[in-house]
């Protein structure tokens, strides 16, 4: 295969403070290919956030720190470039929206404004000719009246609107990478639909890759090529989509898929997980999953699982998976 | 014991909103506009919708934490519509609420036996000594230790959160409770526990939800039957099974085709609606949904479609179906 547009190798994210030490993100692999949509699932703290942050160097400080690892972008490791350098890159080379719109956009900017800021940090051009080119873009991603809009503020727009509109500034200068963290779970289902095909287009009209992250497998299935599961800050489960949906192999992909009751489906009681993720601040020696895990054996409370490659490209993190996944 | 639990007539709540220096009534959020259906004991109604259709505020309504502008509720054979002071206290502990965010809902702090041992004190069902005993046996029946009362909410997980929730709305024998939203916030895996936690107390206590979601996978776990609301109105009523099998209005059938399900294998067609929801401050004419359905004809946009029986229990308020 070509090679990746980004390579994640062994990134490690903590939370330090005096006494603890929280391991958000704890060692992960994770390669996007060019125009690849890959989507990283996990469920609360499972360290699928701190990843895409720590991607676009803004882990929450002084606590947060990337203690080791690489994120190579285009030849380019990331975590060795100055501050300044990386901000010639954010908006430019990675752009990234977020769950919330309204926290995300700047109330007292107009939309204009705040699209225009980021065009005219990185491209040479005048600011008629940039918001211009806003406009066009808010035509692009389909915002109604494009033109009266630039002038218009955040809370003034609908919860899609607001999301097309981050969109839209993150699409500005044709980043190579887009992050989503969440970008539909506080909206509508129907406006939710129209959102994740917006974002298809722009893979497909710019080339565009995008690391899409959720907790939702049904947002998964409709759009994923590739899906990296995460747990306890580690990832567990790496594959294609289809493969996925069709034999996913670790016990807690599993798990997950049987605990989401189904819109055609009728089930007398539905498969839950007992338990809760364990703390970070003090994760178990063996298998994070081992105590909430069906199938676990005595051998897996006490050895931590590598990632291995049980098929070609199907990665998993559990030694009860034979070669050839079972 | 009645037929019917809860009867819901002809419900609407207008909100005013109001301008200038005087604070003139200058026109009307119609946040829930003729919404009527009945719930028989034991039965579970979910409602479904997106933001701003309603659901919220028709709960609300029939906890009586918000007084209607029109329409009658009449629970257990007693209309509760115009209860006030005593005579609704007393009533009340028969309907109880789970509240979607379990973080917001528990006074931090409060103990968990104080939380869910003030609806038993306040309503002079307990003294402090029997609130401790029946708290303790609350926990153990949502799946906490009795240990944990003694604890406060801050100490507890999101899901754990909501079992305490759950339990002060057992602690007062309600008939009905309401919840809004109540696993929304949670995870997948999470969900799942509570929803059958409230599966098995239905069975338990023999309780009537109106269980009000954005999530139509969700719904259909749990409901007998299944309302959809846009834009303050009931537009479907249904069976469960009819529903799901056979829905009737264009708008379910758009929110059903948005519905994304974990799996790769044959999808539904998806219909994308365009465009969003209406202002409830100024609905459109004649049907709600006019302006976004895609087999809108002429009629649509002239007469407001009433609800009506197509057989089956099933009820739809669309000319398509008239």
């Amino acid at each position: 295969m070509a090679e990746p547009l980004l390579a994640i190798r062994d990134l490690r994210t903590y939370f330090i403070s005096k006494n603890t030490e929280v391991r958000a993100v704890d060692g992960i692999d994770i390669d996007v290919q060019k125009g690849q949509i890959l989507c990283v699932v996990g469920e609360s703290g499972s360290g699928k956030s701190m990843t895409s942050l720590s991607i676009m160097r803004l882990v929450p400080k002084p606590r947060g720190k990337i203690v080791s690892g690489e994120i190579v972008l285009d030849g380019q490791d990331l975590l060795k470039l100055t501050e300044q350098q990386m901000t010639g890159v954010r908006g430019n080379d990675i752009s990234m929206i977020f769950q919330e719109p309204m926290t995300a956009l700047n109330p007292v900017l107009s939309i204009g404004d705040q699209i225009t800021e980021v065009i005219l940090r990185h491209r040479k051009i005048t600011k008629k000719e940039a918001l211009h080119r806003a406009v066009e873009m808010l035509k692009f991603v389909g915002v109604p009246r494009a033109e009266q809009i630039v002038r218009e503020y955040p809370h003034q727009l609908s919860g899609g609107l607001r999301q097309r509109v981050m969109i839209a500034m993150a699409m500005v200068c044709e980043p190579k990478l887009l992050l989503a963290d969440e970008p539909t779970t506080a909206l509508d289902v129907t406006i939710q639909a129209q959102v994740l095909e917006l974002m298809r287009k722009m893979r497909d009209e710019f080339g565009t890759s995008i690391i899409l992250i959720t907790h939702d497998l049904g947002v998964v299935a409709e759009m994923a090529d590739h899906v990296v599961v995460m747990y306890a800050g580690q990832v567990v489960e790496s594959v294609n989509a289809d493969e996925l949906f069709e034999q996913p192999l670790h016990p807690y992909t599993k798990a997950l898929l049987q605990s989401i009751p189904s819109i055609d489906a009728d089930h007398e009681v539905l498969y839950s997980i007992p338990g809760t993720v364990p703390d970070a601040a003090s994760f178990p020696a063996g298998c994070r999953f081992a105590e909430r895990c069906p199938l676990a054996q005595p051998s897996c409370f006490e050895k931590a699982q590598a990632l291995r490659e049980v098929r070609p490209g199907h990665l998993v993190r559990c030694d009860l998976v034979e070669e050839g996944g079972v | 014991m009645a037929d019917t639990l809860l009867e819901v007539r002809n419900l609407k709540k207008y909100f005013p909103i109001r301008a200038g220096v005087l604070k003139r009534t200058v026109g009307h959020v119609k946040a829930v506009n003729d919404v009527s259906f009945d719930l028989k004991p034991g039965e579970t109604l979910g409602i479904v919708g997106e933001s701003g259709c309603g659901k919220s505020t028709t709960g609300r309504m029939i906890m009586r934490v918000l007084d209607p502008t029109e329409g009658s509720i009449v629970f257990d054979g007693e209309d509760i519509t115009k209860l006030s002071g005593s005579k609704l206290r007393a009533i009340r502990r028969k309907f109880q609420m789970v509240f979607q965010d379990p973080y917001a809902s528990l006074n931090p702090r409060m103990s968990i036996e104080d939380i869910i041992g003030e609806p038993l004190i306040v309503n002079n069902l307990a003294n402090r000594k029997q609130a401790t005993e029946r708290v303790a046996q609350l926990l153990e029946t949502v799946g906490l230790r009795a240990d944990d009362r003694a604890r406060y909410p801050h100490e507890f997980s999101g899901g754990q959160r909501q079992r305490i929730g759950i339990a002060r709305a057992l602690a007062v024998n309600p008939k009905l409770i309401v919840a809004d939203e109540a696993v929304s916030a949670l995870d997948v895996s999470i969900q799942s526990q509570i929803l059958n936690l409230m599966v098995n107390l239905r069975k338990e206590f023999n309780l009537s939800y109106i269980f009000i979601s954005h999530n139509l996978a969700v719904v259909r776990h749990i409901s007998d039957r299944v309302g959809v609301m846009y834009l303050g109105n009931l537009v479907e009523l249904a069976p469960k099974g009819e529903f799901y099998s056979n829905p009737l209005h264009p708008y379910s059938v758009s929110l059903l085709s948005a519905a994304l399900e974990p799996t790769r294998k044959q999808k539904r067609q998806r219909i994308i609606l365009k465009g969003d929801v209406p202002s409830p401050a100024n609905p459109p004419k004649g049907c709600p949904f006019h302006t976004r359905c895609p087999r809108v004809m002429d009629e649509c946009r002239i007469h407001r479609p009433v609800m009506k029986d197509v057989g089956n229990g099933h009820l739809v308020a669309c000319h398509l179906h008239a």
